[in-house]
């Protein structure tokens, strides 16, 4: 018999050390896994993850720009998640985003200066991304539409869109592809900081994991979304307007996608696909989970997913897989830290079941 | 009756929570067939915990069950159904979007196979066996309480359960509907089986039960014959010390009393378009406790809500009176206005809701920080001040003497009684000229119910208009100076405290009775 | 005009995936579980049937002479067991380790998709083909026998036998499903799981085993759908990602037919005729408008999302505790 009961809070660092040997066990299961189908030792699996993330420079700056991206994707939908909206719209926020940035590129590109289109990419990228999210959130402020499946249509539809704008400006005709946009003149490009590629990428997400730490925890906006997000009731009782904090919360939201998708494609790609945000919607959904929502904790957790991501895909590449190894490592890390949760919060008791009827 | 053989026999039954106190700790306890036992103690004593162990809800840390002499482990519902053991839980197990006989025939298992219609006849003939009267295709969520109710007995019956578990079934009924469920319970008891009352209220234990058996603090302190005992002296058991019973109703001097809040015709729908307020009036006046009474869901919530600014309005005034000795009366319009714009019109109205987690207070937020649930907004800055609130929240918890680790512990892990006290703590801080309070000691001990009743009693004191919902008709014929009967939405009288008698109150509460003011 | 002949088959042969998937979507949230993983494991059903019969094919000198039985039975066993494994996953996630339901189905889609892709892109490099497909043009011949009679009934025939042997076992599934739903004991004891478990748990009915069943069957309902969409649809054609994001559709679906599985035939047609509509609407020289009508199914099911909300009725609602993990011990 099993008997299952509810913990007395665990000591931070005892439920730590129950979270890292999950990730341990994880790893280790990956390192099986990858041995199975690679016949190679567990050790050199390792080596080559370690490699892909960490064996150069330019791979661990591109570690970085990409765990930058993804805690941007992720610090975005925090403050919806905190007040349990569950935004599944990332995605189609970044897209959005990301159209409306390199619109501002190809339609400016020859007729304004480069610092103007720079800001206009901006504002426009923002906004845009922040549009997308406010129709669910209205809706469910409105008649408390379901937004887990209105934010995950709003994706596909997102998708359709940039896809009519890529046949729209595709070059050359018939490609089905943009290309990158004023490859000649860099217009629209945003500045790079000294040589370094990526490090205004994660210089700006840096500074937003700071200012939505505080905002969530000390401004009186953060407050009310914790209060939305316990109970909508507590919320009407302390005079606070549900649906205005469900709709001003989701403008953040998405204008942050969409900020997401400037950095993209203003910042790395300079091109605009139909997959340029590459899953991460749903990825930060789980990044931002693991995270308990705390911003400061996922730095931590997009490293890890994006290590995983880098090292699955460097043994890919070396002995001869497909890249989509790397999801089904990635799943299997993630089903072990969420499964691990539950002896965080419960104490299992094994008994063996007495005799019943001992008078029979 | 020792030489009897007990229906069931609990013998060193032990079951903590995690990070609260044990819930039950080494409790011996034998229950006899053809008799009806009263399960007493104060909220918090550990009697529905003791009671879900039996029935499979809660699995005990430590001790055994017998029934009928043989040792079970009773480790699921389906096994304590299987024992001929029911229970009526206190918060109904019924699905609200299923009919009646769905919920009755739900897990069962008849041999003759799934049929609806054949069981609703069946249900009918238990009906009509006891005088029930049970629509079997009627929706539970169509259904009034004291309906759920029957239907739950009704289930129990028709599943034949033997031993049938009572949890508090007299809260939610009128004093007419109490004595016909007790009627009923008398006539299972006659049929032989064995009925378990849990209750806190005296009364209904001298009232209906042979034995009566008395937990405090989760342990079990003695059994007694009903008929050998008085209200003393369970009273002195069930809480381990002398205590009187009476609450006290303190004369304010009358120059204090003016009018305070006018409520005019007032009309309220739900959601659904059901009329939950139907054309009520009346007036609350400073320096008195007005007590609400009236069988749950008869607009009691709706009521408070519509003065506190929570509810919208079809029709009708609530007019706070300002000043009623100024010429022209000075008088401010509540209607239409939301608790921000009542707070910024300089009218300090607290409110102490039913639902204190769900709606007073954020569960999972310290002390402090629910201390400035209704007052974050004040200054201009865009950040939240936490020095003031928790300088609030120490002082809260040293007057009320809050048993809590410290004021950033999270209030979801304090026991009922203390999370109370910090909600009733905070809102009487905020000085306030009208306090509304809604089953302000539901659940609460002996001990915190009084403290409760004496913070009432010292606001009335301060001339604030204190409203007073309650459930136990006992403490608001003793506490309030007047009450407002409800029933159904309407008001159907409102009487004198000091004068008027439960009988009468309750023929009001289902509208039998009535009278004016 | 469309050519309805034409366009209602198409329709339907589109329409059976999301059958498959909504149905199996819909028990499972009868029980309460909300599961956000069907996209995952309808790939994974997908896969294991292509990787059961193209074993089976491989491992005989000439795949037109295979055993029809086998060339059926195995692919269905291969599907259904992949499918299984995921839904046992899900369940021991959610029901015994209580973890969050939105995350645990996010995390299968990733998973279920890359594995698909990962053994399909295997597949695809054991072939050493130039394309990046698998063929297995033999088993889906046999998957999409029809009706003898079909072809000699002519519109009527087309529109209503043309089909393989799997489109019609998604009805009858999705009819069979609605009748235990609403017309059984199980069915009564599954919906009170999913509206209420104290309640049902406390009426004697075993709340694991029911989330369990009912999760586990609807994966392997929508795992068929994944099969169904390459052997039938595709011509036994696999590539990568070619299943798209079918698996979301059919989750949109339960929304749209407020959880009934017989509503979810018309429905599910409605919207494979939509998902289709763009290659029978004449745009002439301008493609990029066809993109534009690649959206309607999404739009359409964001337009009935919002009107199911206006209308709040309450037989219409979720399952009220969808989504919510149950503790026996809770307080």
């Amino acid at each position: 018999m099993i008997h299952i009961s509810k913990r007395k809070e665990l000591p931070l660092g005892q439920a730590l050390a129950i979270r890292l040997g999950a990730i341990v066990l994880a790893l280790v299961v990956c390192g099986a896994i990858t041995t199975l189908f690679t016949g190679l030792n567990p050790i050199s699996v390792y080596g080559a993850m370690i490699n892909g993330a960490f064996g150069s420079q330019r791979k661990i700056w591109i570690l970085l720009q990409e765990t930058a991206i993804l805690l941007c994707v992720s610090l975005a939908l925090t403050p919806a998640f905190r007040m349990k909206f569950w935004n599944l719209g990332g995605e189609g926020q970044i897209l959005i985003g990301g159209l409306a940035s390199a619109a501002c590129m190809i339609l400016f590109g020859n007729t304004l200066p480069n610092g103007v289109v720079i800001l206009l990419e901006i504002v426009c990228a923002i906004a845009a991304g922040a549009i997308w999210a406010f129709i669910p959130a209205f809706f469910k402020a409105r008649w408390n539409t379901n937004e887990t499946l209105f934010t995950l249509m709003m994706n596909y539809v997102a998708t359709q869109i940039v896809a009519y704008f890529i046949i729209v400006w595709e070059v050359p005709k018939g490609s089905g592809q943009i290309g990158i946009i004023n490859q000649s003149t860099e217009v629209g490009w945003l500045p790079q900081i000294g040589t370094y590629k990526y490090l205004l990428n994660i210089v700006l997400v840096a500074l937003l994991t700071v200012l939505m730490y505080t905002y969530l925890n000390y401004s009186k906006h953060g407050y009310e979304i914790s209060v939305v997000g316990e109970s909508a009731n507590t919320a009407r009782y302390a005079g606070i307007k549900v649906d205005r904090v469900i709709m001003r919360t989701l403008l953040l939201s998405g204008a942050i996608c969409g900020f997401a998708g400037l950095l993209l494609v203003g910042g790395t790609n300079h091109t605009i696909t139909t997959t340029i945000s590459g899953g991460r919607g749903f990825t930060a959904v789980m990044v931002a989970w693991l995270a308990k929502f705390n911003p400061a904790v996922m730095t931590a957790s997009s490293l890890l997913l994006v290590f995983m991501g880098r090292g699955a895909g460097e043994i890919s590449t070396t002995y001869g897989l497909n890249q989509s190894f790397g999801d089904i490592l990635t799943g299997i890390i993630l089903f072990f830290i969420i499964g691990v949760e539950f002896f965080i919060t419960y104490r299992v008791r094994f008994e063996k079941k007495e005799k019943e009827a001992t008078n029979d | 009756m020792a030489d009897r053989l007990p229906a069931v026999r609990m013998r060193g039954i032990t079951k903590e929570f995690a990070g609260k106190v044990v819930a039950n700790k080494n409790v011996d306890l034998d229950i006899y067939r053809g008799e009806i036992l009263a399960l007493l103690g104060e909220n918090g004593s550990g009697k529905t915990t003791l009671m879900n162990m039996l029935s499979g809800i809660y699995y005990p840390d430590a001790g055994t069950i017998e029934i009928n002499g043989k040792h079970r482990v009773i480790s699921s519902p389906k096994e304590a159904i299987d024992l001929g053991i029911g229970m009526i839980h206190q918060h109904f197990k019924l699905v609200n979007v299923f009919t009646a006989a769905e919920n009755i025939v739900l897990g069962m298992n008849e041999p003759s196979g799934f049929d609806l219609k054949a069981a609703s006849e069946r249900i009918r003939q238990v009906c009509d066996t006891y005088g029930f009267d049970v629509d079997p295709n009627q929706k539970i969520y169509d259904m009034s309480v004291s309906q759920k109710q029957t239907v739950e007995i009704v289930k129990q019956l028709y599943r034949g359960a033997e031993i049938l578990i009572l949890d508090e079934p007299t809260a939610v009924l009128t004093p007419q509907e109490t004595d016909k469920l007790f009627a009923v319970l008398r006539n299972m008891r006659d049929d032989g089986k064995t009925v378990v009352i849990i209750t806190h209220k005296l009364h209904e234990v001298l009232d209906i039960s042979d034995r009566v058996a008395v937990l405090r603090k989760g342990e079990y302190v003695g059994e007694m014959i009903t008929t050998e005992t008085t209200a003393q002296e369970m009273t002195n058991m069930m809480v381990g010390h002398q205590v009187s019973l009476n609450i006290e109703r303190p004369d304010v001097e009358m120059d204090y009393r003016m009018e305070r809040i006018r409520v005019k015709n007032l009309t309220v729908r739900n959601n659904e378009g059901v009329v939950k307020l139907d054309d009520v009036s009346f007036t609350a006046y400073t320096g008195e406790i007005l007590g609400i009474a009236g069988i749950s869901g008869s607009g009691q919530k709706e009521l408070l809500e519509a003065i506190a600014g929570l509810q919208p309005v079809e029709s009708g005034s609530v007019e706070y009176v300002v000043d009623a000795n100024s010429t022209p009366e000075e008088v401010e319009q509540l209607i239409g206005m939301d608790p921000i714009k009542i707070a910024q019109m300089g009218v300090v109205l607290s409110f102490v809701p039913e639902d204190r987690l769900g709606m007073g207070l954020v569960g999972s937020m310290d002390l402090t920080d629910n201390m400035m649930l209704r007052s974050f907004r004040d200054g201009m800055s865009p950040f939240t001040d936490r020095k003031a609130p928790k300088h609030l929240a120490e002082l809260v918890v040293d007057e009320l003497e809050v048993n809590t680790p410290s004021v950033s512990t999270p209030v979801r892990r304090l026991s009922g009684g203390n999370v109370q006290k910090v909600l009733v703590g905070r809102e009487i801080a905020a000085a306030p000229t009208v306090l509304l309070s809604a089953y302000a000691v539901r659940g609460l001990d002996v001990n915190s119910s009084y403290l409760i009743y004496d913070l009432l009693n010292r606001q009335k004191g301060n001339g604030v208009a204190v409203i007073y919902v309650g459930e136990d008709l006992d403490v608001l014929l003793e506490l309030c100076d007047r009450i407002l009967v409800l029933c159904g939405g309407k008001v159907s009288g409102i009487v004198d405290g000091r004068t008027t008698n439960k009988n009468e109150v309750g023929l009001m509460m289902t509208k039998l009775g009535g009278g004016e003011e | 005009m469309i050519d309805l002949v034409a366009f209602i088959p198409r329709a339907v042969a589109q329409s059976i995936p999301l059958l498959f998937g909504s149905t199996g979507e819909i028990i499972t949230e009868k029980s309460g579980n909300l599961n956000l993983g069907i996209p995952g494991v309808m790939y994974v059903g997908g896969i294991c049937g292509v990787i059961g019969s193209f074993l089976y094919e491989s491992s005989l000198a000439d795949p037109s002479q295979m055993n029809k039985f086998l060339a059926v039975l195995i692919p269905v066993a291969c599907c259904l067991i992949g499918s299984l494994l995921m839904g046992l996953l899900y369940c021991f996630l959610t029901v015994n380790l209580r973890a969050n339901q939105n995350v645990t189905g996010l995390a299968m889609t990733t998973f279920g998709v890359g594995f698909g892709n990962f053994f399909g892109g295997s597949l695809i490099k054991l072939t050493g083909a130039n394309i990046p497909t698998i063929s297995l043009g033999a088993t889906s011949k046999v998957f999409r026998t029809t009706l003898p009679f079909a072809g000699s009934m002519g519109a009527f025939g087309k529109i209503f036998f043309s089909y393989g042997f799997l489109a019609y076992v998604a009805i009858a599934i999705a009819l069979a499903s609605s009748y235990v739903l609403n017309r059984t004991r199980v069915g009564l004891q599954l919906r009170a799981v999913g509206e209420d478990p104290a309640t049902a748990d406390a009426a004697g009915i075993n709340i694991t085993r029911y989330k369990y069943v009912a999760t586990c069957l609807g994966c392997m309902i929508a795992g068929l759908g994944g099969l169904y969409y390459v052997m039938d649809y595709a011509n036994g054609i696999w590539s990568n990602d070619a299943f798209g994001d079918r698996g979301w559709l059919a989750i949109a679906l339960v929304i749209f037919t407020i959880w009934r599985p017989s509503v979810a035939i018309p429905a599910s047609i409605l919207f494979g005729g939509l998902y289709i509509l763009y290659l029978f609407i004449p745009t002439g020289e301008n493609l990029a408008i066809k993109e534009l009508y690649k959206m309607l199914p999404y739009v359409v099911t964001i337009i009935v999302l919002v009107f199911s909300s206006l209308r709040n009725k309450r037989e219409n609602q979720p399952p009220e505790s969808l989504g919510l993990p149950y503790f026996r011990e809770d307080r």
